[in-house]
């Protein structure tokens, strides 16, 4: 049986000093940037679009395709419209979506694979601007990056005639200010361009009109971190890994009750079976429960799906998404309602609320959540829970909503019994019976 | 639900998709709409109403509250979401169902307003918008009877002030984002945001979100309170005074500049409760300023004027019948115009020249139909061309101006032309704060394309909001300005439909008319002349200027007075050109006139108070029509009280000349309807008035009543001749003399303020508290040179007083100073005037630094 782990993004990630250029340059880093840099920037678009790299923050949609969509002038012709303005690459590093730690680990421990991601898709969309939105609150990586972006100009990889080839590129690392919402790409767009992070109306799409309204990339991390990668090991090594159409290894991160919580590269479709024993297994051996596939926001599953292949077509033919393969598992001592309460006042909080749906039916399901777990919810609550999510769901302006609303319905789905039961406690409450008793209505 | 048409044939019988269209079908119906069009408008033309809460066809989609969702079918399959109809545009084949034929749109429909109510406060009873609340319709049509919301409600201090005039309740607001949008979109005023997120998302300020800084200083903040949906945001004068049910609307025009805009006024009780946008595409679309919006309690002032008054043999004003001040008003204004009055004796007691002639000074605020009898009154009861209805600073070149390029000229540039001009040029025009209407719509053409260029001295906030193309020049130097315009202006200028607008402060620099007559004519740009008062286009129309007769008609063209004098029935017309303002005061003055008929002018904004006053003093006779107490009222020997634009019918022409036509709001001799104060105004229209006082002089006007005047003044027709005489600048354009002994050569710039305690702003503390505060302005150099920090105090001083204001450091010219040429006093009845300090803009100024002695008020 071949080794289950396929460390391509985490290889370098346990050597000492694994965040220095140093450490980086000594494991072959920037050879890619060489090779892209004298491959015409169509080429390397149709390499990452022929490997079938998705993208990792969550959606999967094709890379290759996203930067397709930029609007480039042809050859010979004067630009016009779109394709006359500048291009922007705009990394979305706003990881905050609860149980989600791989951009930051990968951050941490090797900055530099996503910066050399950036140059050499900053060539491909003919970027010569580049801005990685890192999420407020985790300084340390801000740090990090600042270090590795200084490192990089001053070692030729940024900034003018970039390794001799003529092609300019400045990055900047821009901080968040710590709001869920921005991790949303027009929402981060408006927030980089210093207005209130709300998600744009679409279309004009990012990839004509993104950041001040030019053609904009907005990936993920972990995506624009493979890139150098495929640069080097070509399309065909990628497909080694994962399946047809999810190809490539990805970083799982497991958190909850295992032995031993972490990321673990492995390729798409893993199952959380081998996943789980990669990790040591369910802490103390207290059984598995439940477990997020990718995030907070993709329906839970649970240990009925363990053999489920985590890619982007195995996660949604069994009810869920693949997320930003962000596992949380949980172990039969968890109460579901009281996990779905603290997932819905998170969305409570975060919805950014421009629009009803999500900010009013966040606001009523955590208050409807909160009385249920203080036991003092009916059975009805159970079935407003449900339509208030219904009237969320695809109601709501951006995918927070439809967020915010997968953690109730499906902990109801598979846990229904957990949520009337709580009800039938309330029926016991003394205080209830008191007034039942008083109101003569047990006669 | 995928809808076939019911009968397949029908699609082949109908008529191809027009150009630029396409064929889609909504509710089971075939539609061809314009491409780009919102689904939701095209549900309107069929008469499908789809709820929304943040839509507004004039402002940009921006699919918040998701109430208009709707089911779409694109290529057959159907959209897995509803959709936002505010937001989607049609599409060749689309199929649309709303709440009317889906289950789905319907259920999230009521979902959404579910939602929106949860943590909306049951206050309808003593809320504003209790009775006219789209969120309480829809509710009613589009949600359910009884809420599942049994959870505690958020809640919000309210209301919360943000601005002297517009009230927040947090609580109600369901951030539909109208207001904000309104304001960035539409004013240019970013003031309101959002703040905070989630269900704790609030509209503020500055000033709410730090507990300091900037409120909601715009102009046009009252929009926000009418396209507020709910009652959220809430006007502070009307706040708990009425409910829309209990109230008469009844449509109007806007009174305070010379828009027209649409207004529909709310009354009850024989008083405005409010004044609201009236919605007309062409002229306001759905806007208006605050100062049309808020300004409407001067009509209720304890200084109107209900009764006829005449002075008594004491000397004071006493309240008399129409009967008695009408006859004794045209007793003096006979034996004044004949040169019958008391004969003037010099000091030694020697008899003198007897004074001769009657001035008039009918003001810029007339209806038409007024304007046309105080015309006629001039010509026929008093015999004289001596009649100017430019209470402002004024010049013969501006006569052949508007001889040229105005009277008579109709329908001319118009709102739609400017939004659809390569370039316009504003001339002595400060849009935002003296045609705030025309402002909007500039701001509208900059969005779109047109490049708005301000000749003017800084980049003012009307300069910003329309695109910032800031053609900047010295005070007094904008004929050599104009005449060296930069290529890229005069470039804009010289292409097709392109528009010089022209405000009527070009008679301040000598030669500025005649430069954009000239101007004109070399690029081939139209021109149009943006007076500030309602009344001043309609007075030049109806020939309350010297030089001009009714209908643009010479006064030395002899055909033109023969045909009018024909038409009204008298044998000749006074022939000679008469005085303008400044000349009738003098002439009274210097004691050849003998009286004065004054109509709504404030001797403050006159060019030269002083002589006004001495005017006023030395004329036999002076006869105010007035609907305040002013300070010409103390030199009245008659008041004649007028009616105001409420209680009369009429028609203000507007800058563009438009006739904008209103009814009578409420009827003065109906009861109760028409009471002042208690007391029941026997006020009547100035045409009225007027007529009765020349039948008591033996002429017949013929203006009883506004339609009367109004008829014959359309029958009269426009006596414009085929060419018109050029605009003759001054004889010596020489440079305006530059000498200050002390060597510091400051010129004066200036222009009025939109709010600075005019007289229709009486009584409206919380409009004047969005005034914008006066300042004087100056270049950074300048400030330096002269020692002047950011906010100190600086004395402007004129030859007849001075004013102190604080600095503030703009992109002037050097040694240049602005400053408001209008300041309200602290005390809010007293105004300081450049003019009244002896100063105009483009003339030297001096600037001091300001001591204790002297607090703002004239020394």
């Amino acid at each position: 049986m071949p080794d289950p782990l396929t460390p391509v993004l985490t290889k370098r990630w346990l050597g000492p000093e694994s965040w220095t250029l140093r450490h980086y340059t000594e494991l072959g880093g920037y050879e890619a940037l060489d090779k892209a840099l004298n491959t015409p920037p169509d080429d390397i678009v149709a390499l990452v679009k022929d490997s079938g790299l998705r993208g990792r923050g969550g959606a999967g949609f094709p890379t290759g395709m996203k930067w397709s969509f930029i609007p480039q002038a042809k050859p010979g012709e004067e630009p016009r419209g779109p394709a006359a303005k500048p291009k922007y690459l705009v990394i979305n590093a706003d990881e905050g979506e609860p149980g989600t730690c791989k951009d930051v680990p990968l951050m941490m421990a090797d900055p530099h694979s996503l910066i050399e991601g950036c140059i050499i898709t900053s060539w491909a969309i003919r970027a010569h601007f580049c801005v990685i939105y890192v999420r407020g609150e985790v300084v340390h990586v801000l740090r990090r990056l600042h270090a590795a972006v200084r490192e990089a100009y001053d070692a030729g990889h940024l900034g003018k005639d970039i390794h001799g080839s003529g092609f300019d590129l400045d990055i900047v690392v821009h901080a968040g200010a710590g709001a869920y919402i921005c991790g949303e790409e027009t929402a981060l767009l408006d927030s980089l361009e210093g207005r209130r992070g709300q998600p744009r109306l679409k279309p004009p799409f990012p990839a004509t009109a993104g950041l001040y309204a030019a053609p904009t990339v907005v990936n993920n991390v972990e995506t624009i971190a493979t890139v150098p990668s495929i640069v080097t090991g070509g399309k065909d090594w990628f497909r080694t890994m994962g399946r047809e159409r999810s190809p490539g290894p990805k970083i799982y991160s497991l958190s909850g009750h295992v032995e031993r919580p972490g990321q673990y590269e492995a390729p798409l479709g893993t199952t959380l079976r081998e996943l789980l024993d990669l990790a040591g297994g369910m802490k103390d051996g207290i059984p598995l429960k439940f477990w997020t596939p990718g995030g907070s926001s993709t329906p839970l599953l649970t240990a009925d799906h363990l053999d489920v292949p985590l890619d982007f077509e195995g996660a949604t033919e069994a009810g869920s998404m693949l997320g930003t393969t962000a596992l949380m598992i949980f172990n039969e001592t968890v109460s579901v309602p009281w996990a779905v309460m603290k997932w819905t006042e998170f969305y409570e909080h975060e919805s950014c609320g421009k629009c009803t749906p999500c900010r009013e039916g966040c606001y009523w399901l955590a208050g409807i959540l909160r009385r249920m777990v203080d036991g003092e919810g009916t059975e009805s609550d159970i079935d407003t829970l449900l339509d208030v999510c219904d009237n969320v769901l695809g109601r709501s302006f951006c995918a927070l909503g439809d967020g915010a609303v997968s953690p109730i319905t499906s902990g109801i789905k598979y846990f229904r019994q957990e949520f009337v039961e709580l009800c039938t406690a309330q029926q016991r409450h003394p205080e209830v019976d008191r007034i039942v008793e008083l109101s003569g209505a047990s006669a | 639900m995928t809808q076939a048409p019911e009968k397949p044939s029908e699609q082949d019988d109908l008529p191809p998709v027009p150009e630029g269209h396409v064929r889609l079908t909504i509710d089971d119906r075939i539609v061809d709409a314009p491409q780009g069009e919102l689904l939701i408008r095209t549900c309107e033309r069929l008469g499908i109403v789809v709820p929304r809460f943040c839509d507004h066809p004039l402002l940009d989609p921006a699919g918040a509250c998701r109430q208009c969702l709707v089911e779409v079918e694109m290529g057959g399959r159907k959209m897995p979401k509803p959709q936002a109809s505010c937001t989607m545009t049609v599409a060749q084949d689309m199929v649309v169902n709303t709440q009317m034929t889906s289950a789905v749109a319907d259920k999230a429909q009521q979902g959404v307003m579910e939602l929106l109510l949860i943590n909306h406060p049951l206050d309808c009873p003593v809320c504003d918008k209790g009775g006219e609340c789209p969120l309480q319709n829809q509710a009613m049509s589009s949600g359910r009877a009884e809420s599942r919301f049994v959870e505690e409600k958020r809640t919000f201090a309210k209301p919360l002030p943000i601005s002297s005039e517009v009230l927040l309740d947090r609580e109600r607001c369901v951030l539909c984002q109208r207001c904000t949008r309104f304001s960035r979109q539409i004013a240019g005023d970013q003031f309101i945001e959002l703040l905070e997120r989630g269900a704790h998302q609030q509209i503020g300020t500055e000033e709410t979100a730090f507990g300091e800084g900037e409120d909601f200083q715009s102009y046009f903040s009252g929009n926000t309170i009418q396209i507020c949906p709910v009652g959220a945001l809430t006007s502070a004068s009307y706040r708990f005074r009425s409910r829309p049910f209990d109230l008469v609307s009844t449509p109007g025009v806007s009174e305070h500049d010379s828009s027209g805009a649409a207004v529909r006024r709310d009354w009850r009780r024989g008083a405005v409760t409010r004044v609201l946008a009236g919605d007309d595409p062409e002229v306001n679309e759905e806007w208006i300023d605050d100062k049309t919006r808020f300004a409407f309690r001067y009509t209720q002032s304890a200084q109107r004027i209900t009764r006829p008054m005449i002075r008594g043999e004491d000397g004071s004003l006493v309240e008399t019948s129409w009967t008695e001040a009408l006859e004794r008003a045209a007793g003096l204004l006979t034996a004044a115009r004949d040169g019958e009055g008391p004969a003037p004796v010099d000091t030694d007691g020697e008899a003198l020249e007897p004074k001769r002639g009657v001035g008039v000074l009918p003001g810029g605020r007339l209806t038409l139909e007024d304007a046309y009898a105080y015309a006629k009154f001039a010509r026929l009861a008093l015999r004289t061309n001596d009649v100017d209805a430019r209470a402002r600073v004024h010049s013969g070149e501006e006569l052949d101006f508007l001889a040229a390029h105005v009277a008579g000229t109709g329908l001319g540039v118009t709102y739609g032309d400017l939004e659809e001009a390569p370039a316009v040029l504003t001339v002595a025009l400060e849009v935002e704060e003296e045609a705030p209407i025309v402002f909007l719509r500039l701001r509208k053409a900059a969005r779109t394309g047109t490049a708005v260029h301000h000749l003017g001295q800084w980049s003012s906030p009307a300069v910003v909001k329309t695109g910032g193309r800031l053609v900047r020049c010295a005070p007094g130097r904008e004929v050599e300005a104009l005449a060296t315009l930069p290529d890229p202006v005069a470039d804009g200028l010289a292409q097709p439909g392109a528009v010089v607008l022209v405000g009527e402060r070009a008679a301040e620099v000598p030669g500025l008319y005649a430069a954009v007559s000239e101007l004109v004519a070399r690029t081939g740009a139209r021109v149009a002349w943006v007076p500030r008062r309602a009344g001043e286009r309609g007075a030049v129309d109806t020939g309350l200027v010297p030089t001009l007769l009714p209908g643009g008609r010479a006064v030395d063209d002899e055909t033109a007075r023969a045909a009018l004098a024909s038409s009204w029935g008298v044998a000749d017309l006074p022939a000679t050109p008469g005085r303008d303002t400044a000349a009738i005061l003098r002439a009274a003055a210097d004691g050849e006139l003998a009286g004065l008929v004054v109509g709504g002018v404030e001797i403050a904004d006159l060019p030269d108070p002083d002589l006004a006053r001495a005017a006023l003093g030395a004329a036999d006779v002076v006869v105010s029509l007035e609907l305040a107490r002013s300070e010409v009222t103390e030199y009245a020997d008659v008041v004649l009280p007028v009616a105001p634009v409420i209680n009369k019918a009429g028609t203000f022409r507007n800058w563009e000349g438009r006739d904008r036509r209103f009814g009578t709001t409420i009827d003065p001799s109906g009861g109760s309807a028409g009471r002042v104060g208690g007391t029941a105004a026997t006020t009547l229209p100035d045409c009225r008035v007027l007529d009765t006082l020349a039948v008591e002089m033996d002429v017949d006007l013929f203006t009883q009543t506004p339609e009367v005047a109004g008829t014959e003044l359309a029958r009269l027709g426009t006596g414009r001749p085929a060419t018109v005489g050029p605009v003759r600048g001054p004889e010596h354009p020489d440079q305006p003399e530059t000498t200050d002994e002390e060597g510091t050569e400051l010129r004066l710039a200036s222009w009025r303020q939109l709010l600075d305690g005019g007289a229709l702003l009486a009584d409206e503390p919380d409009l004047a508290g969005t005034a914008r505060p006066p300042r004087i302005r100056l270049s950074a150099t300048t400030a330096r040179r002269l020692g002047f920090a950011e906010d100190d105090p600086a004395e402007v001083e004129g030859p007849r007083g001075s004013l102190i204001l604080p600095v503030e450091v703009a992109d002037l010219p050097d040694d240049v100073v602005w400053a408001p040429a209008r300041v309200p006093g602290t005390d809010g009845t007293t105004v300081v005037t450049l003019a009244g300090l002896g100063l105009g803009h483009g003339g030297p100024v001096r600037l001091g630094g300001g001591s204790p002695m002297s607090d703002g008020s004239p020394s």
